[in-house]
Order: C-alpha cells, then structure tokens, then sequence
C-alpha cells in the first residue's frame, strides 16, 4: 500500500486550494488594527503657545469655537440630491428638492457652504458611521481587542465628548446603539433593519428632535435619518417617492434652522451615495459621492465659495469637529481639518496663524498614530512613512522657526503671510499623504488577486474531478501526475525567489505560494493532458471495450446527474443573500431531497422490488424485498433526525420573526429548577447511551476482546470520561448562591473536570496512535486444527454470537498455508475483531473527539451531537444498503451520492450544533472550557473557539473514510450466500469467505487509490461550495449586504474548508496508521 | 386503437386542467372576495374537491382499466372503503413528509393538510382511480419499463411533474421579496398545480412522440 503518496497528493491539493483562499483573502477582505490607545486632553500636541494666550475652561488643545453642534445625518444623501440648479427645467425626482439649503447659501454665503463630501468604500451605513466618529477607514476586519460586540473599541468623537463632559444626545437609526452603548446621554432608537418601511424612523426623529433642540440639554445632537436609504433600496433615486422623502428632509431642515440659536453649528451630511438601482456598498462615483452642508448663524467663512463645491474626504470632519467643540481628535483620525471653518473674524495673518495652529495639531495627532500603528503592524509601506516622518519633521520644524519670528515681530505683513501659505501647504500636503498611504492599504480590493484566487481554486476543484476519476494507481499516476507537477511548483518558487533577491524586491509569501501552486496546477493539467491521448490510443487499438466504455460513461453520467443537480442548487444559494440567511433550513431540505432522490432512482431501476419470478410477471405485481424495507426504515430515521435537528438553531438578525432554540443557552440560565434537573439528567443518559451504544457496536464485531491499553481505555476510559463530564455540567450549570461554603471547591471542580476529559481524551488518541490495533489473536496453532475450516471457532462463535465473531484472515492461511504444508504441522489463527479494525479505530476516534466538543458546547447542545452520530450511522447504513441493493460492482469506490448527503449533513450540524456563519454568533463561551477569564495566549482559545465552531466539519471530515469502510464492515453472510445459490459452482470458494474490512488489505493498490479518490471527491465537493462563495463574493461586492451576509459567509466557508481538510487529512492518515500496525502484526504473526 | 385512446387521453387531461384553471375564476363570482392567493385555504378545497370529481367521474366514464371480472356490490363498496383509506393515508403520509422536510409543525397546521390532500389529489388518488387500491400494481407502474398502458405513462409523467413542482415552489419561500405567494404553503401549493398541469400537457405529447418505442407488455 503506497500511504506517503496518497498523504502526499490530498495535502498537495489542500495547499492548492489554501494558496487559492490566502490569494483571494488578501485581495478582498481589508483588514485594519485597531489600536487601543485614544487621546486626551493633556496631551502635548499643540505647538508651544505663540500669544501666550491660555485656553479656555472646557477647551482641549485649541479653544472651542461652537459649544453646540447639530449633526444631521441623511443615509444616502447623495451629492446630487443636494446640489440645486435653477436652471433645471424638468428635475428628475432626486434633483432640486432640498431647496433650503441653496437658499441659505446664496443668501448668507459667509454662514452656510455646500461641500462635496467623500465617503471611502466600504459604503456601508456601519462602515460608515465608524469612519464618521473615529476619523478612520474601517474595513471589513477591524482587528480589535474583542470581535463578540460590533461596538466601536478605537477612540472616536463620541467617547472623547463624553470623556470630556459634554452631553451626546441621538435619535435616529438603530445601528448606533449597537457601536456607541452606553455613550448618549440621551437616545430614541428606531429599528433600521426593515428596509421597506420608509417613515418609522424618520417620523420618530420627527417627534422628537425640536423638543430636544429646544430644551438645550446637549452639546451634539445627532439625528441620522434613514428614509431617503430605505427608499433607495426600495425604489431607485428615480422615484416619485424620493422627491416626497426629499421634500419632507428640506421642509425638516427649514424648521430645525429656525429652532438653532446662534452658537450653534448645524452640520447635514450623507454617510454614502447610491448607484442607479438605489443600492451602495461598493466604490463607484455614485455611491462615493455624499453631500456635505455646513450652516452655523455665526458667520464661518472669510471667503465666498468657490464656484464648484469643494469636495472633502468623511475622515475630515472628525477633526474639525473635535477642534471646534474644543476635545481632542480620537486618536486614530487620519482626517485633516477644514481650515476655512477655523478663520475667525481677525486678519488675515491672524487667520492664517490660526489655521496653521490647528495643522500643527492635526499632523502631530497623525505622525502620532503613524507611528504607533507602525509598531503594531506592517501592512503600512516602511519607505512611505519614512517619507512622510521627513515631510511633517520638516514642516513642524518651519513652523516653530516661525513662531519664533512672529513673536519677535520680524516679519513684514505680505512676506509673513507668504510664508504662512507656503507652510499651510506643507502641512496640507504631509496629510494627505499621510491619508492616501492609509487608504492605499485599508480601502482598496485587489481585484488581480481576487480573480487569481478565484482561478486557482476553481482550477483546484477541477484537479479534483480530473484526478478522482483518474486514480489508478500506478508508480507512473504517482510520477506524472505529483512528482512532476510538485517538482514544477518548487522550481518556480525558487526561480521567483531569486528573482526576487536579485531585484531586491520584498519577497511577498503569499505569492511566492499562489505562484507555486499555480505552476504545480499547471504542470498537473500538462502531464494529465499528455497521458490523455496515449489511453485514446489504447482505447482505439480495442474497438468493442472503447464502446463498452462509452456506453458505461453515458450510465455514470446520468447516474451523476442526480447527487450534481442537489449540489448544483447548493452552490447557486450562495449567490443569494436570503438563501444564505436561510441556509440553516436549506441544507437539510436537500439533503432530505438528495435521499428521497436515491430512493426514487433505487425504486425506478427497480433494485427494491423482488426479482420478478414467472408468475409475479404474469400478474404484473412486485412487491418490495425485506432490505428495502430496512432501507426505507432507514431513510425515515433519517428524516426524522433531520427535522429534530432543527429545533437547535440560532437566529440571525435579518430573520426579525425567528426564535432562537431553547436549547442554546447553557442550563445555569434555567430558573425551573426541575426543567433544569430533567434536562441534566436527560444529558447524562443520552450521553452514557452514546457509550454504551459504541461499546455494544465494538463488542458486536469483536473488538472488545483484547487486553490492549487501547481496548481497557475504551472499556474503562469512555465511562470515565462521561463521569468527568457529567460533574462538569453538575457544577457549571448548579445555581451559583446555592452552594455557599463550597464555592471555593466548585471554582477548583469548574476548572479540574474539564482539564480531566482533556487528559483523558488526548491519552485516548495517544494511545490510539500507538496501538490502534482492536483485534484479539487467539493463536491455537498448538491445538492443531485442521487447515480446511478456516474458521476456527465456529463452532464457539455460534454459541456466543453477539458476543464475538471470531474473523479470519484467508491471506494468512494461504500463506501460512504454504508455509505449514513445508513444515508439515495444522495450525490455524482465529483473531476478534479483525474485520473491523478499522473502522473500530475511527470510532474511537469520533467518540472521543465527541466527547471533546460536547464538552465544549453548552450542556444540552449535547442532544444534537448525539443526533449528529445518529444521523452519520443511519446515512452510512443507507450508503451502504443502496449499494448493495443496486449491486454495486466497485466495492473500492464511493457514489458521489454519498460524499454529497456527508457534506451536507456536515453543514446542516453546523447549524444545528447553534452556529450561524456571522460574528455575534460564535460562543465565544468555549474559550473559557476550563480556564478562568485569562488566557496567555491567544492560540488556545482560538482553537477552543474554533472547534466549537466548526464542530460538524471536524467530526464528518475525520469520519469521511468510514464511508469507505462501512460497506465491508456491513458485508452480509446472507447476501454471500445468496450470491453463491446463484452462481453454485463458486459456491465452495465464496460461502465462507467474510473477511469484512480485510478484503480492503488484501488489495493494497486498490485501497490505497480508494482512499486517495474518496479524499479527492470530497475535496472535490467542499471545494465546489467554498468556490460558489468566492465567486459570490466578487460578483457581488457591490451588494447591499456584502459586508452582512456574504464576506462572513465566505469567511466561514474558507475556516470550515481548512478545518475541514485537515481532518479529513488526519482521518484519512489514522486509517494509514492502522494499516501499518495491522501488516505489523502480521509480520509477527507470521514469524511466531 | 392507440391513436383513438391518444386522443382520449389528451381530452380527458384538457379537461383536468382546464377544470383547475376554471377553479381560479369560477368561485370568484360567487364568493365575496375570493382570489387564489387571499383565501387560498378555500381554494385548495375547491380545487381537490373538483379535481377528484372530475378525475372519478372520467374514471367511471372511460374505463381505462376495465376489470376483467364482474364484482358484486359488496365487493364494490370493500374496495370504495379501501379506496378511501388508501387516500386519507396518503394524505397523512404526505402531511408527515412535508414536515419532515421542513414545513412547521404545530402552526398552520390546516394549510399543510390541505397541501397535502391537494398533492394526494395530484397523485394518489389518480393511482386509485387507474389501478384501484393495490400497493403492488403501483409499485409496477413506477419502475422502469413498469407502464402497461398510455394511462400509465400519463399517471407517470403528472404524478412526478405534480411532485416536483410542489418541491421546486418552496425554492422561491426564503427570498426576501414580501410577494402574498411566497407564504407557506401558497408557492408549493402553486408549484404542485403548475407542475400537475404541465405534466397533463406533456404526457399526451410525450407519448405522441415516443408512440414508436413504447410497446406495451401485454396484460
């Protein structure tokens, strides 16, 4: 049996698909660090004081100039929808509706200004806000110190207001409450998520916002409006029904200015635009493009406006607010001040001093950032912070020199003011950049990568296909089709890290990977291409075996067309963001279908119909056989365990009428205490029930008999373990005040008994490493049998049936056989259990890594584990009934069929072990199985967290191999015999040969390919899901709900392909395992 | 012979379907408000109810399995009840499936019943009109080469389309469109409908154009 290539090939093609993940990762997700650090009013930010002048009380690093500020926020106000043209004869809906606003600035020019206001993708409304309050680019994966909440970690404008006193009060759109909890002094929330209903919200703000107004009791009121939005999603920009929207925002506008006093500044921003359709999310010009409107009945500005709205990146409000409400600008602002807001009423040498004063502030707050975000994280090019750490030194430096001058009244007038300009400039320039670097890595998809991605996973799949229905084993396979390719992809790798070296380019990982695997894929296809046309040829020299072969293609073809169709429909709902949400319901709706489907092709074909004899064909009756009864028996436990698994699932947000399952909250939440008991003890047997239901499955094929350590584990350590957890649930779920005295105790047990199933059960897969061997010898060599009967215990295995079945390993005779005859002595071997060594060794395998994640889960979680390994059996008996019944001519290779129904169950316990493919649904709980609130690591309680998550994938992945197995574990006799009543003259060879699993080794070749071709087709399928997400993830980045439904989805998708195929890897290479013990103890056998 | 018994059948299936298109408008006339989808539960009455009488009252007219032996009428009226049992199993049997495959199961519990009388309607209680209440027969017609008359063939195609319409009406159930048919079990319900009278359209044509190589066994 050839193990390392088979090992070898699986992880080369997992390499392939991971380099295709981390390609389109890098390209589509943009990340971010957050830093934690936030600024304060003593910070030494602002240049030394030049007019020895001292700030005001309740000032922080300039003097406040406005006390009261008035945010408006209008989701969606697109530029154009305020922008206003007289001159327009027909105006679309969208166009010349917020009329106020044009009448206040050609009215009053030096108090109110309209400003083209840049919003940087994602367009999102979350995204959005976050960059409105920190002054930064959020991305999709703002890396903080805690992903449970969505709420803000960085320091923003609000957290500053409230540290420094000031009364923050909003209404408006929901989503704030999540980002800023606790923050207000006041709120009205209004549920945004409907985005068909168009007035709640913005009547609610109605109701409210001239009282407050009115009442004084704020210094930022902030209102965010979200009807304009919701009527863009639902209508389009091109609808009557905006002009109505826009209409009713300029009549609100017209009333709030009446109600502001004069030391108030009203600001009336859009987060995003809208395209055509009414949708954002994306980064074309339409959605980018929001408007800005600054009005204050102060006078503001020094200058008339220009003649074409200026247009201003969102991060630059921040700032400028922060620096006129007088507190510090949030620490990781990268946004710079609008000066003009800042001129006062002097000079204009004043003015300018003034200006330049608050870009001395807002650079240093930068450089500031820069560099500590330098420390934390590389993503921001060395060479252009170094450049950009000259251009502020120098600048900084200017200015002080100048300061200095000023002071001593050097400078003339005209010449000052020159130089105040030229340093405006500087300062300008440094922030820009400073801006555009940020940018540059926050806020950009690459598509080039993405598409790459995208074509080596898909490229990867299609090795998939190409390589399972290929695998025939041969040294050549081997040598064309990994050697060669491997050989490609390493040669290219090292030619582009020379490359690299040599043009001193920074080596990027990554692609030094993606390029490898690229070259490798490559080299595949040229190989496989090139033996194609050699077996064209071989086929063409042997006429009536190339039609038999496309005869048999055409049937498999169709046979094909059934399991491909469900997984067809199960890629197509990934492009849908409804079928996504609601994919806890379609998962088991098509595996209950693909099964109903088999049954439906089984009756057709009529394998489940008695052979019809003479008379049943003269009346032109069937009826069905016994199996099929079994069979159908079967397909309804299957049912009824998929739809009980229902009852487990989480909820998701945009599903408003669902309600999570009772099962989820861990049991100390029950108040009922006899609920509580009932349900505790109903865990407890259902878990010793698992036990006891592994135990009797070992015993019944005869694993139980050996005194191996492995076999006493099982015997002893299973019970142990179920002890172990059990009291864990006792003391975690028992109510916390009850037990007084013992409280320091329970804190011991808390901690102690989890740690004991961790010893227990990694001694347990330890000592399988070791020993995986179950099988009992019973070496009656001595007793000389008679070589004749290779069934040496007949006779006792008779009277103690259930108790062992004595099995027999014909090989062995033979060659014993031929060693015996030579020695002339009748020895025979009988050993327990050897049929099923191994699939008893996964078993273990899978119970014991259940137990692990159940302990993981929260107590009644435990339910639907145990409907998990239900539902695995019931599948693998349908498996294998249905290829018995349909009589299955390659025992060696498994019906895509049942790869698809074990993929889909996988998922479908996804969800129904409580997990939804979103952040605020993992259980984070699991992290602290065993561990008080601290962790020195974050590794550990990544792989708590993330085994809890993908606990499904885990479980089904390192049980894929038993699909392999089962149906020689399940080999009949009955059917053996029946099979030699037909063919009576086999009939001597056939009727006592069961020899179960060992029909597998008595074929190294075939086994070995069997296992790589189940690998590659399950590959195959988990690729095909995790590349419908991909692409719907590039197809619809511009989607309304990228960021919600499709960029977690796909998050998750691509963990649970990893975990994934690394457990099917370590399955695949447990089976290995047992395989070299079993030849090992063979060879002893033999030489005993 | 075939082609007159061809002829039959595509009558015979015009007539079922247009009798399911006549369900649609008639009662709007003389019910307030009707309309299929505000007060589907009495749609789905209506519909089974006239479906079931059309297809016995064809049953009994075309004969298109004669018995081969005069029964008495005892006899008769045991098969009846059989009959009826068979149907109200079959409705129970698919009411369980339905849940099984994810439909709710204490709420709205009279519009999953109905659903699954109508798709009973669709299937079932064709198969008891055609073959009468022997499990094997149906067994027979619902295998490969199992058809022994163009009857059966049609009963093959409409109980399949019908079935597979029904499945394929609760893909559009998730979207987030707020249509009144997306609400359970309106859009299978259509689907089971659509699908039954698409499947009495094709299985004349069908046969039409496979006449050649469907030779039936003899009885």
């Amino acid at each position: 049996m050839q193990r390392w290539p088979v090992l070898l090939f699986l992880a080369w093609v997992c390499f392939l698909f991971f380099s295709g993940i981390g390609l389109f990762m890098s390209g589509f997700l943009l990340t971010r660090i957050e830093l934690a650090n936030s600024s304060s009013c003593s910070d030494p930010l602002a240049p030394p004081p030049w007019d020895k002048q001292s700030l005001p009380p309740g000032s922080c690093w300039v003097p406040q100039r406005f006390p009261k500020v008035v945010l408006v926020i209008i989701d969606a106000l697109r530029f154009e929808f305020a922008l206003f043209n007289p001159a327009k004869v027909n105006p679309l809906p969208y166009e010349n509706k917020l009329s106020f606003l044009h009448h206040l600035a050609t009215s009053q020019p030096h108090h109110a200004r309209l400003y083209r206001f840049l919003a940087d993708p994602p367009t999102a409304t979350m995204q959005r806000i976050k960059g409105l309050t920190t002054g930064s680019l959020p991305t999709f994966i703002d890396v903080g110190s805690n992903f449970a909440t969505y709420a803000i970690q960085e320091d923003n404008l609000l957290a500053q207001l409230v540290q420094n006193g000031r009364r923050v009060v909003f209404m408006g759109d929901d989503t704030w409450e999540g980002l800023f909890p606790k923050k207000f002094f006041r709120s009205y929330f209004f549920p945004s998520f409907n985005v068909k209903d168009l007035h709640t919200v913005d009547n609610g703000i109605l109701q409210y916002l001239y009282p407050t107004v009115n009442s004084g009791e704020w210094d930022l009121l902030i209102a965010h409006f979200l009807g304009v939005d919701h009527c863009g999603h639902k209508h389009g920009p091109d609808h009557p029904e905006m002009a109505k929207k826009l209409t009713q925002m300029n009549e609100m506008l017209r009333s709030l200015v009446d109600h502001l006093g004069n030391d108030t500044l009203l600001l009336v921003a859009g987060d995003h635009g809208m395209t055509e359709t009414g949708d954002h999310g994306g980064d074309s010009q339409r959605e980018v493009n929001a408007a800005l409107f600054v009005y204050s009945k102060t006078p503001l500005f020094g200058t008339d406006p220009p003649e074409e709205p200026e247009a201003i990146p969102q991060v630059n409000l921040v700032p400028t607010v922060a620096l006129l409400l007088g507190v510090p600008i949030p620490y990781s602002n990268i946004g710079e001040v609008m000066a003009e807001l800042f001129s006062g009423d002097g000079d204009t040498v004043s003015e300018a001093l003034q200006q330049l004063l608050v870009y001395h502030i807002n650079a240093k707050q930068v450089d500031r950032f820069l560099h500590s975000y330098s420390l934390v994280a590389q993503d921001l090019p060395a060479e252009q912070l170094q450049h950009l750490q000259e251009l502020f030194s120098s600048a900084v430096e200017e200015h002080v020199q100048l300061l200095a001058q000023v002071q001593r009244a050097m400078l003339v007038s005209p010449e000052l003011e020159s130089k105040l300009r030229s340093l405006i400039s500087r300062f300008q320039l440094y922030l820009r950049q400073a801006r555009a670097v940020c940018t540059q890595s926050w806020a950009r998809f690459h598509p080039l990568r993405m598409v790459g991605g995208c074509t080596l996973i898909a490229a990867s799949c299609l090795l998939c296909y190409v390589a399972s229905e290929l695998a025939t084993v041969s040294d050549s396979f081997y040598r064309s089709c990994l050697l060669y390719p491997l050989l490609w992809g390493l040669m290219t790798a090292v030619l582009r890290g020379l490359a690299c070296v040599f043009t001193q380019e920074e080596l990027d990982l990554l692609l030094l990977l993606s390029w490898a695997a690229a070259a490798s894929l490559l080299g595949f296809f040229w190989h496989w291409w090139g033996r194609h046309p050699k077996r064209a040829r071989l086929l063409g020299s042997q006429p009536p075996l190339a039609s038999i072969g496309l005869r048999q293609r055409l049937r498999v073809w169709l046979g094909l067309a059934f399991p491909v169709s469900i997984l067809f429909f199960r890629c197509g709902a990934m492009f849908s963001d409804s079928f996504v949400v609601a994919e806890a319901q379609v998962a088991p709706f098509l595996l209950a279908s693909l099964v109903m489907l088999l049954i439906g092709k089984l009756h057709w074909d009529g394998h489940l119909t008695v052979p019809e004899g003479p008379k049943q064909q003269a009346l032109g009756f069937s009826s069905y056989r016994k199996e099929s009864w079994h069979l159908l028996c079967l397909v309804a436990v299957l049912l009824v365990c998929v739809r009980l698994s229902g009852f487990f699932h989480q909820c998701r947000e945009e599903i408003p009428q669902c309600r999570p399952s009772v099962f989820l909250p861990p049991l100390a939440s029950l108040r009922n205490t006899r609920a509580k008991n009932l349900f505790y003890l109903l865990c407890v047997a259902l878990l010793a029930g698992l036990v006891y239901a592994v135990r009797s499955w070992l015993r019944h094929y005869g694993n139980l008999n050996s005194s191996d350590p492995l076999v006493l584990f099982v015997r002893w350590g299973f019970p142990l373990v179920v002890l172990c957890i059990a009291c864990y649930w006792a003391v975690a779920s028992s109510a916390e005040d009850s037990l007084g005295k013992l409280q320091e105790l329970v804190e011991v047990a808390i901690i102690a008994f989890p740690w004991a199933v961790y010893g227990l059960v990694s001694i347990g897969l330890l000592l399988l490493l070791c020993h995986p061997m179950t099988v009992f010898a019973k070496d009656s060599r001595e007793s000389a049998g008679s070589i004749v009967t290779p069934y040496q215990g007949i006779p006792s295995s008779k009277v103690d049936l259930l108790q062992v079945i004595p099995q027999i390993y014909k090989r062995m005779q033979e060659s014993e056989k031929s060693r015996l005859e030579r020695r002339s002595c009748r020895a025979t071997v009988a050993a327990y259990g050897l049929g099923s060594v191994y699939s008893a060794a996964l078993v273990i395998a899978l119970t014991l890594l259940g137990f692990l994640l159940m302990l993981l889960h929260s107590e009644r979680l435990s339910l639907a584990f145990l409907l998990l390994f239900l539902e695995a059996f019931v599948l693998l008996h349908i498996h294998t009934r249905a290829r018995s019944l349909a009589g299955d001519t390659e025992p060696f290779s498994v019906p895509w069929f049942s790869v698809i129904s074990w993929l889909l169950a996988a998922s479908q316990f996804f969800y129904s072990t409580g997990h939804q493919p979103i952040f605020p649904a993992i259980h984070w709980n699991a992290a602290f199985v065993g561990f008080h609130l601290d962790h020195s690591t974050n590794l550990l309680p990544a792989v708590l967290v993330g085994a809890n998550t993908f606990a499904s994938h885990i479980l089904f992945a390192v049980g894929c191999p038993l699909l392999l197995l089962w149906p020689f574990v399940c080999e009949m006799p009955s059917s053996q015999k029946k099979k030699s009543k037909r063919e009576p003259q086999e009939e001597l060879q056939t009727v006592d040969e069961h020899m179960m699993e060992m029909r597998l080794r008595e074929s190294p070749e075939k086994f070995s390919t069997a296992l790589l071709q189940l690998g590659l087709k399950y590959l195959f399928v988990l690729g095909a899901q995790l590349l419908a997400c991909v692409c719907a993830a590039v197809i619809l980045r511009r989607h309304l709900m990228v960021w919600k439904v499709f960029a977690p989805k796909f998050l998750f998708e691509s963990l649970g392909f990893m975990v994934s195929s690394i457990c099917l890897l370590l399955g695949i290479s447990l089976v290995m395992r047992v395989d070299c013990a079993v030849s090992t103890w063979f060879s002893q056998l033999q030489l005993r | 012979m075939k082609e007159a018994e061809l002829r039959r059948l595509l009558a015979a299936n015009l007539l079922c379907a247009g009798s399911i298109v006549l369900t649609a408008l008639v009662p709007a006339l003389f019910l307030d408000g009707f309309s299929v989808l505000g007060t589907h539960l009495t749609w789905l009455c209506i519909c089974s109810v006239c479906v079931s009488v059309l297809n016995v009252t064809l049953c009994l007219i075309l004969k298109p399995s004669p018995s081969s032996k005069r029964s008495s009428l005892s006899n008769k009226i045991s098969r009846f009840l059989k009959c009826c049992i068979y149907f109200f199993m079959s409705c129970i049997l698919f009411h369980a499936i339905i849940v099984l495959y994810g439909a709710p199961l204490i709420e709205s519990v009279t519009e999953t019943f109905l659903f699954a009388v109508l798709l009973s309607t669709f299937t079932t209680l064709q198969c008891l009109c055609l073959l009468g209440p022997n499990i094997q027969a149906w067994i027979r017609v619902f295998s490969r080469n199992g058809a022994m008359s163009i009857w059966e063939n049609s009963l093959q195609i409409t109980t399949t389309c019908s079935i597979l319409g029904g499945w394929f009406g609760a893909f559009p159930i998730p979207l987030d469109w707020d249509r009144p048919w997306q609400v359970w079990p309106i859009s299978c319900s259509l689907g089971a409908t659509f699908g039954y009278m698409a499947g009495l359209i094709i299985a004349p044509l069908w046969i039409h154009w496979n006449r050649k190589q469907l030779t039936y066994k003899s009885r």
